[in-house]
């Protein structure tokens, strides 16, 4: 007898997690499939988590959850060659009752979170791909057919969790292919350093207080990019995304870049000593808004990374990813509730949520800021470079009054864009991007 | 495990299964040098995977059932589900702090008295073991359950040729050193299966949802039977671990060889010469041994 | 769980209390593994050890031996004194012309019971591990596998060393409160020692308490392997391997060129089986097997632990990798940092020119 489900989760990264959680909790029937050996056991996060998308779902997480230390500093670094330029935030605030900003690991969240939704009720399987949707001739999805022998397995509704490459949404043709102008590419290596030297290092007080460093300027070199650092119990995340369509035409391969940015003199002694233990790459989804593809259909929804759901600026990405987990599983729950079939009209419901949401706000705030950033190539590279200047000039003390210094400081980043007009602009731009 | 689980035609078959860390990613501490066990995954035994198969391919040839056991901590559940959706039948996991810290021997002697109460439910026919696990690596395991059961013992089985119910009889070939033994013994026995003799199935789709919604026997030592717990965990264990240590590096490190501007004929010269000055009489005996294929 | 360490300090310090029934045994017992007519030479690398454990403790080396009447068992006690016995413990019998656990456990067993040593090491072979396992269950003692180091610390008690987690980390393990104290040692671990032939012992001749009759297990046929590559890898005298490095499996035909020309045995690394571009046989390392060569050359080989624990007994090892901080060249003691597959056929050409053999090269693998 053919099996039959109130929803099947594609994937078991965050947004499927949520999704699954959600809809167990409330007493569906659910089947999650992930293709990777356990749960996460694929995926990759630099990794921070914000807690409140999480508390939504989980309100006591943070009892159980292996979450590896709560940020109490953000540093904000402008690379160049030989030296950074940065702004730093440390608070004993964040060393609240309930933080706000964790380092994880994923292979383990995602492992705990997995745990969660099974514990929910959900059904789990595991080193199985989904490889189509089934349809009925009216062109409704009502199932899943997996790279395993057997019967396809149905459902009044399909939540595709997929993350970012998102293959089963595109054969299905629900979604068009991915642009190289619209996913960075990220390396990422983990470093294992003693607890103690992590400490050390990164002058952290409590045993479970962490750092995070984002960091801009040469360490893309010129690509539109970021890199970033991580402090982890016994080991340090270090990474660095950039376009896909830049590295195509500046054929630099992304691993080169990750050694630069080891080897920077600001980077290497945090790292000095270190044994690395993983090397992975992934894509992540930073087309933004004007790339989000259709979300639903008859019998489907598209969730997290599969829906770009990615806010670059500020590197959220889980936290979307669950909260449209979140908001598809409580659509799903409603018509259910309602005992409205999952069809395109009533999944409209879904579209609604998200845009009262801060997801879709956030990303509509920034909507034209990949475009922009992918167009002006010399925020990344002029900016950083007069900036770097600017503050050597600032704090040499060399006989030079200080009201030149003031002359030339200003003129560096004047010629750093061959003029005021272009300075104006660029400010411009980005302002009306930040908008 | 209900009693309509106990009615079925053909073999009753129970296969020893361990979970253990996935060693090619564990880690030492730099310092410490400690197991960082942070974040590694945890896979069922390689080896055992081999006597799974031929377990579920005897089942397939001859009907029965077959049981996957073993013994660790609750999260053990794991690979029982695992080996469920590879094809298994039932699962049991025997879990308890008693058990901690048990070596070989209280490692046996717990799976043992498992295996007892599994069979005083049906008399087993088969108990099939890994050939070893790769933290614990003693190969030792298998032999111990054997002997605790007076099963007949049929170590490094290669393959079985042939297998009479009716007449409780088994041929098999045993890996021996340089050669093979076609053994015949009789049910029931333990058989510990030696590696690259098969390949692992995948299971079917049903498999893994019958896998993912089973009901898992758990049982305490009490539950498993186990009476004398002096028997179990670090007091049953004879062995007692008194250090653990990291290999220590040689401190003189390779001499090299230059090779900048060198090609590799200039090199294999090279090469050859230092290798004769380290080892002269290597030299001398390979001049004075007739040339290999002249 | 077995021996991973779960928590070295469990009973580590634990007062050592050896029962009554324990006190009176003594002596150090070597398994010497006679199978088909011939003596496993793991048999007399553990002799060497033992002779070792045996002066420490000042007590009698002896060995023990089991299988059919005739000249094989007796030659085999010879040769045994040659190695260092002091005294051999004979179980001969038409039952255990060939090895069955049953019969072997039985006799074996009994002798331990009988003359009570204190500590029994055998090879772990297919046959050791196989006794070993049933012996150690039927006595209830303590048996450490795979053992690479043995000592008897100052409360004389054995302290075998084995890796463990994958040969990431050593363990020291004791047998505390039993007796035998029981340790496997892999072949090829223990170097050989130097025979003194004509050295001369005692013989204590065991009866075998067990009918043919009484025994399950028959022997239908044994096939002998039509290449006995096993034992010609473990005891070369030179070995070339090879590793993912090669990148390709015709390229393995340089390394077995290498080896002809050499007159040695060719090896390869874990990942090279898996890929099937060479049989299992071949693997070196902690899950292959152990080599203690004159002459080790490494081409394309990193040099994990793994592999490391399986070669570091070699005289010489020469390491070819075109990373310079691969880990071999940790423990090599000759490098060369260059592509295995341009060095390899000089170095053939080279020796064949020094030694006057004929390179002839082999088909691709
Ligand atoms: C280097 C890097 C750093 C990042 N840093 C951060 C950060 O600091 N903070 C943050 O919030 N976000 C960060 N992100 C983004 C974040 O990781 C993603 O937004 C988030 O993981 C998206 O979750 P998801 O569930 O949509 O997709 P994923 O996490 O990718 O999960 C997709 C799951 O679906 C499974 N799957 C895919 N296809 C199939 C199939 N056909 N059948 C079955 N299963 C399938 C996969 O195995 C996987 O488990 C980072 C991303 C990267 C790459
Ligand atoms: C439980 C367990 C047991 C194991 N047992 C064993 C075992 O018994 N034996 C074993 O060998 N491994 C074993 N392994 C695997 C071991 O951990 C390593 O993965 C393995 O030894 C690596 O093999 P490799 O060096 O050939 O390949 P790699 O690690 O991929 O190394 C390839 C090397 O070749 C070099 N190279 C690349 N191109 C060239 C070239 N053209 N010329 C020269 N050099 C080149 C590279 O720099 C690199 O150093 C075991 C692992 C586990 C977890
Ligand atoms: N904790 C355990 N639970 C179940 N089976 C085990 C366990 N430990 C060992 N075994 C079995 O015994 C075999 C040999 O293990 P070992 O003696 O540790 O090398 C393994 O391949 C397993 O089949």
């Amino acid at each position: 007898m053919a099996e039959h489900f109130d929803a099947i989760v594609v994937g078991a990264g965050p947004s499927g997690n949520a999704a699954a959680y959600t809809m167990a909790k409330a007493g569906l029937s659910v089947l999650q499939i992930d293709r990777g050996e356990y749960p996460g056991s694929k995926n990759v996060q630099g990794a921070i988590l914000y807690a409140d998308a999480l508390e939504r779902i989980i309100p006591d997480f943070r009892e159980e959850a292996p979450l590896e230390r709560h940020v109490v500093e953000q540093r904000m670094w402008c690379l160049e060659e030989k030296s950074h330029t940065g702004v730093h935030h440390r608070s004993d605030d964040f060393n609240e009752e309930k933080p706000n900003r964790y380092t994880i690991l994923r292979a383990q969240f995602d492992r705990w979170f997995s745990e969660e939704v099974r514990n929910a009720g959900a059904l789990l399987i595991c080193e199985t791909t989904v490889t189509d949707l089934v349809k009925d001739e009216a062109g409704k999805v009502i199932g899943v057919e997996t790279d395993r022998e057997g019967p396809p397995i149905y459902a009044d509704v399909v939540i595709l969790g997929e993350g970012v490459n998102a293959l089963v949404g595109q054969r299905a043709g629900l979604r068009p292919e991915l642009k190289p102008a619209h996913v960075a590419l990220a390396v990422k290596e983990t470093h294992f350093l003693p607890e103690e030297t992590v400490r050390e290092r990164f002058n952290l007080a409590g045993e479970e207080d962490g750092v995070v460093i984002e960091v801009m300027g040469s360490v893309s070199s010129g690509m539109v990019g970021t890199g970033f650092i991580y402090t982890n119990r016994e080991s340090i995340s270090i990474g660095v995304g950039c376009l896909i369509s830049d590295f195509q035409e500046t054929e630099i391969s992304p691993y080169s870049l990750l050694d630069k940015f080891k080897s920077h003199p600001s980077v290497a002694p945090l790292l000095k000593g270190s044994e690395m233990k993983e090397y992975v790459a992934h894509l992540i989804p930073e087309g933004g808004y004007n790339a989000i593809p259709t979300l639903t259909g008859d019998g489907w929804v598209i969730v997290g990374d599969a829906g770009q759901f990615v806010n670059a600026v500020h590197r959220e990405g889980s936290n979307l990813a669950m909260t449209t987990g979140r908001l598809a599983a409580e659509t799903v729950i409603q018509l259910k509730v309602e005992e409205k079939p999952c069809t395109e009209a009533n999944l409209k419901l879904y579209r609604d949520k998200l845009a009262e949401s801060f997801v879709m706000k956030d990303l509509k705030k920034y909507r034209r800021l990949p475009d922009i950033l992918h167009r002006n190539k010399q925020l990344f590279t002029a900016y950083p470079k007069a900036l770097a200047k600017a503050m050597q000039t600032f704090i040499r003390v060399d006989g030079t009054d200080k009201k030149t210094k003031e002359g030339q400081m200003v003129r560096a980043l004047r010629d750093a864009r061959g003029g005021w007009w272009n300075v104006i602009t660029d400010m411009f731009k980005i302002a009306r991007a930040w908008r | 495990m209900d009693a309509s689980d106990l009615d079925f035609d053909g073999l009753n078959i129970v296969v020893c299964i361990k979970q253990v860390p996935d060693s090619a990613q564990i880690r030492v501490h730099p310092v410490t040098n400690t197991i960082m066990r942070q974040g590694v995954p945890t896979i069922i035994n390689p080896y055992d995977l081999f006597a799974l198969e031929e377990a579920m391919r005897l089942r397939d040839q001859y009907g029965g059932r077959v049981t996957v056991l073993t013994m660790g901590p609750p999260m053990a559940e794991e690979s029982l589900r695992r080996a469920l959706g590879l094809g298994a039948d039932r699962a049991v996991l025997i879990t308890d702090r008693r058990f901690a810290g048990s070596d070989t021997l209280a490692t046996s002697f717990a799976l043992a008295t498992a295996l007892s109460k599994i069979g005083s439910e049906r008399p087993i026919d088969i108990v099939f073991t890994g050939k070893q696990t790769i933290d614990g690596d003693t190969a030792q395991v298998g032999p111990g359950i054997a002997r605790r059961l007076g099963l007949n013992q049929l170590t490094y089985v290669a393959a079985i040729d042939m297998l009479d119910q009716d007449r409780a009889e088994i041929v098999v070939r045993r890996r021996s050193e340089g050669g093979v033994q076609v053994l015949k013994s009789a049910l029931p026995c333990l058989i510990t299966m030696l590696e690259g003799t098969n390949e692992i199935r995948r299971g079917t789709i049903t498999d893994m949802l019958r896998a993912a919604r089973a009901e898992l026997t758990v049982w305490s030592a009490e539950e498993a039977g186990v009476e004398d717990l002096m028997m179990c965990g670090l007091r049953g264990s004879p062995t007692v671990v008194k250090r653990v240590f990291a290999p220590s590096p040689r401190e003189d490190k390779a001499e090299m060889l230059a090779v900048e501007g060198k090609k590799p004929a200039q090199i294999g010269d090279a090469l050859l010469d230092m290798i004769f000055v380290q080892q002269p009489k290597l030299e001398a005996d390979l001049l004075a041994a007739p040339t290999p294929n002249a | 769980m077995a021996q991973a360490p779960k928590r070295p300090a469990g009973r580590a310090g634990m007062k050592k209390e050896l029962p009554e029934k324990f006190k009176s045994y003594k002596n150090v017992w070597v398994y010497v593994e006679l199978e088909r007519g011939a003596i496993h030479p793991v048999s007399w690398e553990l002799m060497g050890e033992g002779r070792k454990l045996a002066d420490k403790l000042g007590v009698d080396l002896c060995g023990v031996v089991m299988g059919p009447e005739g000249e094989g068992i007796e030659h085999a006690a010879t040769e045994a004194f040659a190695y260092g016995a002091d005294r051999m413990y004979i179980c001969a019998d038409p039952v255990l012309t060939d090895y069955r656990n049953e019969p072997y456990t039985r006799a074996l067993t009994d002798m331990v019971n009988t003359y009570q040593p204190e500590i029994l090491l055998l090879g772990a072979t297919t046959l050791g591990r196989d006794l070993a396992g049933s012996v150690a269950t039927t006595l209830r003692t303590g048996l450490t596998a795979d053992s690479t180091e043995l000592d008897v610390d100052a409360d004389k008690s054995l302290a075998a060393t084995r890796p463990t987690f994958g040969g990431s980390l050593l363990c020291t393990i004791y047998t505390l409160n039993f007796r035998p104290q029981m340790a496997t040692v892999r072949p090829r671990v223990m170097a050989m020692p130097e025979a003194q032939p004509g050295r001369e012992g005692e013989i204590v001749r065991h009866p075998l308490g067990i009918a043919e009759g009484d025994i399950v297990t028959k022997i239908l046929d044994f096939v002998a392997d039509a290449t006995s590559d096993d034992a010609n890898l473990a005891y070369a005298d030179i070995v070339v391997a090879g590793g993912m490095g090669l990148g390709s499996v015709e390229n393995f035909r340089h390394v077995q060129d290498l080896a002809k020309v050499l007159g040695g045995e060719y090896g390869c690394s874990r990942p090279v089986v898996q890929k099937g571009w060479m049989p299992a046989d071949r693997q070196i390392g902690q899950t292959g097997k152990t080599i203690r060569p004159r002459l080790y050359i490494a081409a394309g080989i990193s040099g994990a632990i793994q592999h490391r624990v399986g070669v570091e007994g070699a005289d010489l090892i020469v390491a070819i990798n075109t990373d310079p901080d691969a880990k071999i060249f940790d423990f090599a003691h000759l490098g060369v940092v260059a592509d295995a597959t341009k060095v390899l056929p000089a170095l053939t050409d080279a020796f064949a020119r020094r030694l006057r053999a004929p390179v002839s090269t082999t088909e691709p693998a």
